[in-house]
This record gives structure tokens, sequence and C-alpha cells, in this order.
């Protein structure tokens, strides 16, 4: 009976606390904030809590019809995920937007509203609903993307919207493919709806081709780096962490619902070539990056390579499958928090220096050596060193590439982490240089560099829970029938 | 009767088809913002009619309500898309003078 409430309050909250941040004043608006924040923790720890998958029609309206709302364990560790995302980038941008109350007036009902559609995104099992909820986070993001007003921020922004654009309308095009010859759209009639054939895999491709643009698939990618590195800080850390997984989310659902009906091998494992290529141009190009902000942009090129590797052995009624599918959630976490946490570090290393070039960074180390610690914690998780989350969704994908008999990915995985290496330690080395005139020096509030660490440590120390989360994902994938022929 | 009727949803599958693919080229190669912004609005037309020729009737032999819902939706989406292309557009525009994004323009520029 509780899902009727919860699972409707977990977008109606967030989309409430928009509004009512965008009408208050300042004053109110930041303990407010935290109220909504601390409403949000209470509310994700309920869904958590309850242990059973949780369904709720809306407005009493069975499917077809109506529009469901699924929360399975994917969905709630997804909703956990944003929460510990949101609350230390709220915490950030209450000290970035200190000095600029502009800017932070037009950041706070933005991000309540990308949280209610990452979340709407995570809970739904509608085709058309979830091309809504990325609608609804891709405007927002290039609203965000845009906040500063700089005529930069405004172009990364315009080629953002156009790509977000084309998307939208290649979604909508295999959208109604699949409900011209099916008439439904709920993701679990469809799956059972669809007849296996041309037509069903040119609208599934047309779809995955959509959310490929959106989550910046190699050679799709070009939109990204400007907006993710030219936005304001704390926005930098929601499109990389969040804005991006949200399409990837869908897709894995789509992914996870069609695969065994649809023959989706050849697919997965082109997907999973242009992923390998991602990782590889990704990480050379983030090596000659010369601001630190656009380096880490370019890593989110590579890093989503990653995520797109696993979909090569997600196949039904193979045993790698199920590693396959860890390797997924653990590299959404895994990116999740240690892009974020780079992201927030930086910001705060590029403020105290006052200026974006790596050489910036001279000196850090002993100025700011907390934000220098994050950063590297961060870096651990991304180049795959244990215990990070990076490690156990690299060593999930390499089990994988193993059972399934395909041990040329092992190279892959090992020059990518070499890659990654190269470029986290270029940006770290600075850092360590000694300072060339130190009355540069400008305050940074400590509040920053927390928060960043706090979702460094997240990513650095996560894979401690491997096998827990593992564990606990396990009947999402177990419920997969047998390859159809 | 049956034959009109499948004609007429031959035509509007056809005409869906080839106003997404013009959309989808213009939006590709124009470089001009406005012209990418209306090339979107045409490719989301052609999107919309191909929706509704592929599902004229629902099960019970009228027009299907679910797929109105959807265009109608899907056009919501679209103009509230176009506005913030094009106040984006307009923005960018006020503070450099220029139609086209850097990458796009015709003759190559700074920045």
């Amino acid at each position: 009976m509780t899902e009727v409430f919860l699972l409707p309050l977990a977008v109606l909250l967030p989309l409430l606390m928009a509004c009512c941040v965008h009408v208050s004043a300042d004053r109110f608006a930041r303990p407010l904030q935290w109220v909504g924040a601390l409403g949000m923790a209470t509310l994700v720890l309920a869904l958590v809590a309850h242990d059973a998958p949780m369904r709720t029609v809306l407005g009493g309206w069975e499917a077809p019809l109506g529009i469901e709302l699924v929360a399975d364990r994917l969905a709630k560790t997804l909703l956990v995920f944003t929460l510990l995302v949101y609350a230390a980038v709220l915490l950030y941008a209450e000290g970035y937007f200190a000095q600029s109350p502009i800017e932070a007036r037009r950041f706070r009902p933005l991000a309540w509203l990308l949280w209610a559609a990452c979340n709407a995104a995570f809970l739904s099992d509608d085709l058309f609903n979830l091309y809504v909820t990325l609608e609804l986070a891709g405007l927002t993001a290039v609203g965000l993307a845009a906040l500063s007003g700089h005529p930069k921020a405004l172009a990364a922004a315009l080629r953002y919207l156009l790509a977000a654009l084309l998307a939208a309308n290649l979604f909508l095009l295999g959208l109604a493919l699949l409900y011209g010859s099916t008439g439904v759209l709920s993701l679990r009639m469809l799956a059972a709806a669809v007849e296996p054939g041309t037509a069903s895999l040119l609208a599934f491709v047309l779809l995955v081709t959509a959310l490929a643009l959106k989550t910046a698939l190699l050679p799709l990618h070009t939109w990204l780096p400007p907006a993710h590195g030219g936005a304001v800080t704390p926005v930098s850390a929601l499109l990389s962490a969040l804005v991006i997984k949200v399409s990837f989310v869908i897709l894995l659902k789509l992914w996870l619902h069609f695969a065994p009906v649809l023959d989706l091998v050849v697919l997965g494992q082109g997907l999973a070539v242009m992923g390998a290529l991602a990782v590889v141009w990704g990480s050379l190009l983030a090596l000659r990056q010369q601001r630190l902000k656009m380096l880490v942009a370019y890593s989110t090129v590579a890093q989503v390579g990653y995520l797109f590797l696993p979909f090569a052995w997600l196949r039904p009624g193979t045993p790698a499958a199920a590693v396959a599918f860890d390797a997924s959630v653990l590299q959404i976490l895994g990116h999740g928090f240690a892009k974020a946490a780079m992201f927030l570090a930086a910001g705060v290393l590029l403020r105290a220096a006052g200026r974006d070039g790596l050489e910036g960074l001279q000196g850090a180390a002993s100025r700011q050596p907390l934000a220098v610690f994050a950063l590297a914690l961060a870096g651990i998780s991304l180049i795959g060193l244990p215990p990070s989350l990076g490690f156990s969704a690299k060593w999930s994908m390499l089990q994988a590439a193993l059972l399934a008999g395909q041990w040329p990915w092992v190279l892959l995985l090992l020059t990518g982490s070499l890659l990654t290496a190269a470029y986290v330690f270029r940006a770290i080395r600075y850092a360590f240089l000694p300072a060339p005139d130190v009355s540069e020096l400008r305050p940074v509030p400590a509040l920053m560099s927390y928060s960043a660490l706090l979702l460094a440590v997240l990513a650095a120390f996560g894979g401690l829970g491997t096998a827990t989360l593992a564990a606990w994902l396990e009947i999402e994938i177990a419920g997969w029938p047998e390859a159809l022929p | 009767m049956s034959a009109i009727a499948m004609d007429a949803a031959t035509l509007w599958w056809v005409l869906g088809t080839a106003l997404t693919f013009l959309g989808l080229g213009v939006m590709l190669a124009a470089p001009a913002l406005l012209r990418k912004l209306l090339a979107f609005n045409v490719m989301g037309s052609g999107v919309f009619l191909v929706l509704l020729a592929l599902r004229p009737r629902g099960p019970d032999g009228v027009a299907d309500p679910i797929a109105q819902a959807l265009v109608l939706t899907g056009i919501v989406i679209a103009i509230a898309s176009t506005a913030l292309g094009l106040m984006l557009a307009r923005r960018y525009h006020l503070a450099t003078g220029r139609d086209s994004l850097p990458e796009d323009a015709p003759e190559g520029t700074d920045d």
C-alpha cells in the first residue's frame, strides 16, 4: 500500500522543491533546501528498506493505458546514488555560489528539477514516460550548462541542445515504430508483444542510437567536453555524474527487456567496440588538454566507453551476463562518484589559483591538501586500483570477458587503465610542483573541499561493498529467460 | 473502402518518413541555428505523422487515443525545446553577433 505514495513522491518532492526554492527569497531558500534534502533522504531510505519490488499504477489506470512506476533493486540503487551525489553537490554549491547570488538563484530550481527528472527516469517502466524524463533531464541540463551566461557556455549549451533534440527525435521515431506494431508502451508488455525481426530491430537500433548520442558514446561525443568542461563547477559535477547516466540507465533497461526477445549479439559487440575506441581516444584527448576541467571532461568520454563494454557480454543464458550486469552498475556508480568528486576538487583548485590552466595547480598540494587528496582518490577509482568502485567495475568486466572466452578485451582494459593513470598523474604532478608565488592564494570555503572528499571516499573505498551489492542485485538478472533462437 | 484507408495510411507514412529525413538532413547540414531549430520541428512533425500513420486505429476500430495523446505530448515538448533553443540562440547572437556556432560557421573564424 505504501508504494502508492512513496514512488510518486520520489518525483513529486523534488519537483515541489524546485518550485519552492524558485519563488522563495535567498535566506529562506537555503534552509528550505536542507529540509527538502532531508525529506528526500528519508524517502529513499524508506524505499530501500521496503525489500520487495514496488510497483504502482499512476491514477489507478492499469497498463496498457496507464503508466507504471517500478522500484526494483536497480532503481533503488540508483536512487541512493543520486541522493549521495546531490548531498555533496548541494553542500558544495552553497560555498561555490556564496559570492554570486544570481547564479545561486538560477542553480537551485534547475538542480531540483533535474533531481526529479533523474528519479522519474530510474522509476519509469513506460517507453513514452522514459522519453519524457529524457527530455526533462536534457532540457534542464542545457539550462544548467548555460547558467553563467558566458558566450562560450551559451555556445556549448546550444551544441548540447541540438544534440539532445536530434536524439529526442530519433528516440521518438524508434518508439513510433515499436508502438505502431505492438500498441503497448510498458517495457514489460513491449518485450512480450514485440515480434523478433528486422522491423523491431530497426526500431531498437534507433532507440539505442538516440541514447548513445545522449550518453556521448564515440563518435557522438563532440558536444560533451565543452558542455561539461565549460559549465560552472557544481553543474559540471551533476552533468557528468547523473545526466549521462540517465540516458545510459534507460538503455540498460531497454537492453534487459529486449535482449531475451531480439537478436542483439551483433549490436552488443558493435557498442562494445565503439566503447573500446572511446576509452583509447578519450584518454588520449584527455592527455593533451591544457586546462584541468577540460581534462576531466575528456576523461568522461573515455569513461563512457567503459559503460558500453558490458553490452558485449549481456546475453541471456550465458554465464557472463550476471557479471556484465554488475560491471555496468558498478561503472555507473564508480564513474558517477569519482567524476563528480574530480570536478568538485578541480573547482576548489581553480578558484584557489584564480585561473584554469594546469600550470595554475602548482603548489596546490600544500595550499589545498584536501582537494588534491580528493582529486587523487577519485583518480584511483578512474584508473581502477583496488579497493575502488572503478576497480570492481573493471574487474567484473575482466571476469565477464574471460567467462565469454573473449580475452582480447583484457588488453583493452589494461591499456585503458595505463592511459587513465597517465592523465591523472599528469594533473597531480602539477599540484606537487613548488608554488611560483604564494601571494596569489585566494580563500576557498573548506566546505567545498569536504564535499569533494566525501564523494572521492565513496568512489575510492566503495569497492569494498561490491560483493554485497552484487548479491543484492542478483535477482534483477536472475529472472532472465534463456536466449530465444 | 479498406483499400482507400490503406492508401491514406501509406500516404501519411511516406510523407512522414520524407519529412523526417528532410529535417534530419537540414539539421545536420545547415549552419544557421534558426534553420537547425526549424529543421528539428520539421523532423518532429515527420515523426508524429509516422506515429499516427502506423497506429490510426486502436484494437476496437476507433481512433487510437493513446497515439494522439503521445503526439500531443510530443508537440508540447517540441515547443518547449524550440523556445529554449530560440532563447539561447538569441542570447548568443546578442553576446557575439553570430547566428551559427563557431564549429559550423561557413568561413574559418577565430575562437
